[in-house]
């Protein structure tokens, strides 16, 4: 049976991994390299690197960091923020990337996933969307949150699909950084929406968290970052509380 | 040396990185005549069946020549369905047939509420015995990223389910093929790797 994966996300800021409450206040958190090999021996099943300024600060992903952190790792690299250009995606696949995750660039020109996809495969390209309750409907915003689009997050996700994106990252605005627990409703009514899979993110908080997100809110894979960051709770004991409650995951030997 | 076909679908450089990981040399071939240099051929692949046709009956030749001299052939995802016959994906395209069967969409019961594709880690269920899987137990979980699959045949060395059965892993002789990506699949990945080395004289 396929396993529910549990993804880390380094949210990365000058090479340094930092995390933020509602993308604001941002502290910092450690080395990606060194993050990103603890993950890899607690068993998490893949690794997402956010350059979360790139889009404000028009920064190209950073191909050093992402080079430090792919250099040992062998399970699944995605690297977003910050890909406008099918040049950025080559950047950041050249440097180790699995996959690319686009925001904005892929709202402005939805074009280019479908371009991507030609280049590299469905299975590289991640329609990242940041979503936030209003008026009774999921609006998508950009910008790191701060621009309303005008679009409906279950219609984009679904146009995402039909141009090609092999995966949907799905981040809940008003959850992110919070801890009150994934946005069940939004990813639900996303996931249900599209055939491929959708990764659920912002609000990881307590261990039952993943559970109801696999289960009520339909997600195929969920992301945290601070949980993890700050050793709240090893991905290790993570799955082992998800298997407890009937979650297929899947288990690695503790390390040695 | 190994050689790395790169036939412009999708990006080697995990492939290579796992590669070097687990001690082998390896070369990207720029012409059909670099194969002869080569002691094995790794094909590996991700998109779509169709992007095979990139490789000419120069190539085709080229790589069917190392098989008939015993030279390890691994086939990586799309590259175990070039093993094949032919895949529904891309019906006027043909494959290498050094293995018997059609790959076709993989197509799990409407009522399992199951996606596809098939993306993740999921687990692996040892039908036989043989080299490519020395070291490797029933339950281990790879990570997968498809939506065509190759059929159960003698030729199937381990199998997962998906909503349906598929081969995961083939062997037949000195050909094998993994359905998964063994570049990130952690520790099981690069065990398959190496036991694909170890066939190399």
């Amino acid at each position: 049976m396929l396993s529910k994966r549990i993804i880390a996300c380094l949210d990365v800021r000058d090479g340094r991994v930092v995390k933020g409450v509602n993308f604001e206040g941002l502290r910092s958190a450690g080395d990606p390299a060194v993050l990103a090999k603890r993950y890899n021996e607690e068993g998490i099943d893949e690794l997402v690197i956010l350059d979360i300024t790139a889009t404000l600060e028009k920064r190209q992903a950073m191909a050093n960091t992402i080079r430090a952190v792919a250099r040992e790792l062998f399970i699944p690299l995605a690297v977003g923020g910050g890909i406008r250009t099918e040049a950025d995606a080559e950047a950041a696949i050249e440097a180790g990337a699995d996959k690319v995750s686009v925001n904005t660039a892929a709202l402005q020109k939805p074009e280019l996933i479908t371009r991507l996809a030609q280049r590299y495969g469905s299975q590289a390209v991640v329609v990242a969307i940041d979503a936030k309750l209003q008026n009774d409907r999921f609006a998508v915003y950009v910008r790191s949150g701060q621009t309303e689009t005008g679009r409906d997050a279950v219609e984009w996700a679904r146009e995402a699909e039909s141009r090609g994106a092999g995966e949907i990252l799905l981040t809940s605005i008003d959850r992110d950084g919070t801890k009150a627990g994934f946005d069940c409703p939004l990813t639900a009514a996303v996931s249900r929406a599209v055939s491929i899979p959708v990764i659920a993110s912002g609000g990881a908080g307590g261990l039952h968290d993943f559970v109801d997100v696999f289960t009520r809110g339909a997600s195929d894979a969920a992301l945290a970052a601070s949980i993890f960051h700050y050793s709240e709770t090893s991905v290790s004991s993570l799955k082992s509380y998800l298997k407890t409650h009937g979650i297929p995951v899947r288990m690695t030997s503790p390390a040695c | 040396m190994i050689a790395l076909l790169d036939y412009k679908a999708g990006n080697l450089t995990s492939v290579r990185k796992a590669l070097a990981a687990v001690g082998a040399d390896v070369l990207t071939p720029d012409t059909p005549e670099d194969l002869a240099r080569a002691s094995a051929v790794i094909m590996p692949g991700v998109g779509h069946f169709g992007a095979t046709s990139a490789l000419d009956r120069r190539w085709i030749d080229a790589i069917l020549d190392g098989v008939s001299r015993a030279k390890p052939l691994l086939g990586i995802c799309l590259g175990l369905h070039f093993l094949f016959e032919g895949s529904e994906e891309a019906p006027e395209v043909p494959g290498l047939g050094l293995l018997s069967g059609r790959c076709v969409r993989l197509r799990p019961p409407e009522d399992a509420g199951l996606k596809v594709p098939h993306v993740g880690w999921n687990s692996l269920d040892i039908i036989r015995r043989d080299t490519i899987v020395d070291g490797i137990e029933t339950d281990t979980q790879v990570y997968f990223t498809h939506s065509y699959v190759a059929p159960l045949t003698p030729d199937t060395v381990a199998a997962t389910t998906h909503g349906e059965r598929f081969a995961a892993v083939v062997q037949r002789g000195h050909v094998s093929g993994a359905q998964f990506h063994p570049e990130k699949s952690g520790e099981a990945g690069l065990q398959v790797l190496r036991n694909f080395l170890s066939q190399v004289r």
